[in-house]
């Protein structure tokens, strides 16, 4: 058994007492001979969050989070219930619940069973318990205090820190079952400048599946700090953005939120099994310019995106979306897979046991061209430059997406020169991924900041990307 | 005592155990809220159950004080080996916050003295088999009524019943049971190449409060069809209307910057201007916590504070922020009872239809949709994807797409020319459509 599986045992089944036995009567409960899938997803989360504000260390907060998810899947229907208490009472309630969406049958128990495991991503460390709490606190102010003398300007300084130790456990109905501890964590600094009456704010942070320390190494976390600062005094400067069709040179990095919206959504397995998405039946098609390869890898060390095992148990996978233009895959997660004739990409995804997973994104990117950041700036004659996102949505129907600049820079003759105000940029997916015309040599990832939304449901995840240029992109801007 | 009492009396039991554990874990003060949520989920798709989902949400939260140093702990657990070890962990949490002037319980002679029954409560027994063939009804009349709509995302019936308790050491209890039900349909047109998605709800304390599934799966069709073969526009400046159900979003960023917390922070575009004119002299806001079966009713706020009807903007000129007593303390105020946000939220009409306001538009666009975060509360600047209809002469031309909005809330709200009376949307915010004299539409 993996250690992850030890651990996830103990935690979820052995301290609240329930047998392999207890177990198989629940699973037994919840099929019947209509059910072509069935899942229990056991889950015991704890957060830690702090907040300074005004230099003093105004709020923290923990929380803990338990229950078990229980599914049962008939072709394209699906039974869910849920329950907070991990007692067999209450299992058997759920399962019951759940199940009504088949007529009774009955089906043979399979033994319990691990499956091979891949070496996992992460350690799996408890991260509330990473740091000191004197540590905890220390990082936080000094954050504070780098960002308030990094400027007389700067008038108010947020840090929040934040720690979260997921344990889950999934066990479907062939018997399988599988583990995984998830460390994650996450630290902001937020800071409003004020000069003349005009006041800006800017925003930087990170995180990873890691121990707290990770903002000490590298001193990251002053980092964000000085990058907070460094990004609300360049919106001090900013004029208006301009309004209309223009050359875009995106930044490398989290402007990769490009890709999450452009493609990533509308390549997602629910929606094409349906039909309802722009990329529906477009499978080895032209989507995008034949500079293009985009990827969703969940397999990188320690990144916030990535997973071990997903929550329906299967080991995540580097997949390529797009290759060279063409479309070559979509997101999986089991239903959809199965639905659809292919194999589950490691893509099922659930914010907790109280939401049913489906087919989400872990870090998409997009691998490196020829070109260097340079070149691609010089080659634009009047266009925008822009480096730092806030969020995007994207209608994958439609294919319509936004996403939202909050730096960006003027480029006219090749050079970057004024910062514009915040602006969102708006764009149809399929359309803008084939005006791709340069791809930078740099490519970078997020600092590990991305939280996705589907349906209400959010999780972490990861995007990046080189230095790209778009010939043509709609600026909405205020400036002629 | 029904069931609901017995719900609210076991909750209150639990809120006094978490305070009388605060205090005997040492705590000078403590609030606590909990609450126990169950509903049915039911989703039909091209007529065929697609999933049924039966939800259970249990919570508690305890905050406690050490002098003015805060703690706060949360968990989904509420039996009582949990209550202790969250007041632990809220007590642990306090030993390292630091002492905050600001920090406390709200003021004791601001509690709720009594909790007015709001009427708040009617539960819906309804099986999957019943809501099942209310879902299917709702999307069945969608695909019925229109030839271009070709695909569905389905229909979704939810209902759900709660019950929450809040108490502080002030002795201060309260709680309350509330229901709420809706209905969902999203579907799919398409025409040629062209694909478009759109949906309609809507959402009451009462089930039988819901339009019909009909109308519901009927106006989702229209919305969907009447965005097919959408345009571009060309970049211009041009008077906006911004169709009732996206006008709310205008309010709710309003709100957003009245917010305490972005005022003492200084991070909002409406500091310093309580007691100026930031509307035109006819505009008129306000919330309207009291009010029988709203959905967005509440005897009390967050905090105990006792609610009240309130003018936020009246002859155009803001009245005061949103205030939790932590704000208000921030900036020598008193709290506003606005610990969880704003209660039945209304804009007064300047009398027009949406007819009449497409006429004195003129020429201009009709926002129907807007996508992405562009609204920076700090400075106001406003920059939106958006959809909807291009208008001439006061006729819907042609519908409009892939276009952004893009001006200053600032100004917005400054130059809103008119505010319909066509208030026909569902939630809780009351508001016809706007229409802003002159904004940036950028397209190609």
């Amino acid at each position: 058994m993996s250690q992850n599986l030890a651990i996830a045992r103990e935690t979820l089944l052995d301290r609240p007492g329930l047998t392999d036995r207890q177990l198989d009567r629940v699973m037994d409960r919840l099929l019947s001979r209509q059910v072509d899938a069935a899942d229990i997803f056991f889950q015991y989360s704890r957060l830690e969050s702090w907040v300074l504000e005004d230099g003093i260390i105004k709020e923290g907060s923990h929380s803990i989070e338990q229950g078990a998810g229980l599914r049962a899947v008939s072709g394209e229907k699906t039974g869910f219930a849920y329950t907070d208490s991990l007692d067999l009472p209450r299992l058997l309630d759920a399962a019951g619940a759940a199940r009504a969406i088949a007529r009774s049958g009955e089906h043979g128990a399979e033994a319990i069973r691990g499956l091979p495991e891949p070496t996992p991503l992460y350690q799996p460390i408890n991260p509330l318990e990473s740091l000191s709490e004197a540590a905890k606190l220390d990082l936080m102010r000094q954050a504070d205090a780098v960002a308030r003398a990094a400027d007389p300007r700067v008038q108010q300084v947020i840090v929040s820190l934040v720690a979260a130790h997921d344990t889950v456990l999934v066990m479907d109905n062939g018997g399988h079952i599988s583990g995984d501890v998830r460390p994650l964590v996450r630290m902001n600094v937020q800071v409003i400048v004020e000069q003349d009456g005009r006041r800006e704010q800017g925003s930087a942070g990170g995180g990873a599946r890691e121990g707290l320390g990770y903002f000490l190494k590298d001193e990251r976390g002053i980092g964000y700090a000085r990058e907070a600062v460094r990004q609300a005094l360049v919106n001090l400067d900013s004029v208006a953005a301009p309004a209309g069709l223009l050359p875009v040179v995106l930044g490398p990095g989290w402007p990769g939120v490009l890709l999450h919206e452009a493609v990533g959504h509308g390549l997602e397995g629910d929606f094409n099994r349906k039909g309802t998405s722009a990329f529906s039946g477009r499978i080895g098609e032209q989507v995008a310019s034949p500079l293009c390869t985009v990827v969703d890898d969940g397999t990188l060390p320690g990144r916030r995106g990535s997973l071990t095992i997903d929550d329906e148990g299967t080991p995540s996978g580097n997949n390529v979306l797009i290759e060279n233009g063409i479309l070559r895959g979509y997101l999986q997660d089991k239903m959809n897979a199965r639905l659809m004739g292919v194999a589950p990409t490691g893509n099922g995804r659930r914010e907790s046991y109280a939401h049913l997973p489906m087919p989400r994104m872990t870090n998409t990117y997009m691998r490196p061209g020829q070109h260097t950041p340079d070149e691609i700036i010089s080659s634009v004659d009047h266009g925008l430059y822009a480096v730092n996102f806030g969020g995007g949505q994207v209608d994958i129907t439609s294919g319509k997406f936004v996403f939202s600049a909050n730096e960006a820079y003027l480029i006219e003759n090749g050079k970057i020169t004024r910062p514009v105000k915040g602006a969102t940029l708006i764009g149809n997916g399929p359309d803008v991924m084939t005006r791709i015309s340069m791809v930078g040599d740099d490519l970078k990832l997020d600092t590990g900041v991305g939280t996705c939304g589907k349906e209400g449901q959010s999780v972490p995840v990861g995007v990046g990307q080189p230095t790209l240029k778009i010939d043509q992109l709609t600026v909405g801007g205020t400036a002629a | 005592m029904n069931d609901e009492q017995q719900k609210i009396a076991e909750l209150k039991g639990i809120v006094d155990d978490l305070l009388l554990e605060a205090r005997r874990q040492g705590a000078d003060a403590a609030e606590a809220g909990v609450s126990a949520q169950t509903g049915l989920s039911v989703t039909v798709r091209l007529g065929e159950t697609e999933t049924i989902e039966h939800t259970s949400d249990n919570g508690l939260g305890i905050t406690v004080y050490f002098g003015h140093r805060k703690g706060s702990a949360n968990t989904t657990d509420l039996r009582p080996d949990a209550i202790r070890e969250s007041v632990a962990a809220a007590c642990r949490i306090a030993r390292y916050t630091s002492e905050d002037p600001a920090a406390g319980l709200a003021d004791p002679d601001r509690m709720a003295r009594e909790v007015p029954d709001l009427d708040l409560f009617h539960p819906w027994t309804i099986g999957a088999d019943e809501a099942t063939e209310i879902a299917r009804a709702c999307e069945d009349a969608a695909r019925a009524t229109d030839a271009c709509i070709c695909n569905s995302e389905g229909a979704t019936l939810y209902t759900q019943r709660s019950s929450f308790v809040y108490g502080n050491t002030h002795g201060f209890i309260g709680g309350y049971p509330t229901s709420r039900h809706s209905l969902s349909c999203a579907v799919i047109a398409q025409d040629g190449e062209d694909m478009q998605r759109d949906y309609w709800y809507d959402s009451n304390r009462l089930p039988d409060g819901l339009a019909s599934p009909e109308s519901i799966g009927r106006r989702a069709a229209e919305r969907t069809v009447a965005r097919l073969h959408g345009r571009k526009l060309g970049t211009r400046t041009c008077p906006v209307l911004f169709r009732s159900d996206i006008a709310s979003s205008l309010l709710r960023s309003l709100f957003g910057a009245m917010r305490g917390h972005a005022i003492y922070r200084r991070s909002s575009f409406l500091l310093d201007r309580v007691g100026e004119q930031i509307f035109p002299d006819w505009v008129q806001v306000s919330e309207d916590p009291l009010r029988p079966r709203g959905q967005a009713s509440a005897p009390f706020d967050n905090e105990g504070v006792a609610t009240g009807y309130r003018e936020l903007v009246s002859h155009g000129v803001l009245q005061g922020y949103l205030l939790d007593s932590y704000a208000a303390r921030k900036l020598g105020l008193q709290s506003t009872a606005s610990a969880g946000g704003v209660h039945n939220a209304k804009i007064g009409s300047s009398g027009q239809s949406f007819e009449e306001l497409l006429a004195q538009m003129d020429t201009g666009l009709i926002v129907t949709e807007l996508m992405g975060h562009g609204t920076n509360l700090v400075t106001g600047d406003y920059s939106r994807g958006a959809a909807g209809f291009w208008v001439e002469d006061g006729e819907i031309r042609y519908p409009v797409e892939e276009v952004t909005v893009a001006g200053n809330l600032r100004d917005m709200y400054r130059n809103l020319i008119a505010v319909g009376k066509d208030n026909d949307i569902p939630g809780s915010i009351d508001t016809g459509s706007w229409l802003i004299d002159a904004l940036t539409v950028a397209g190609d």
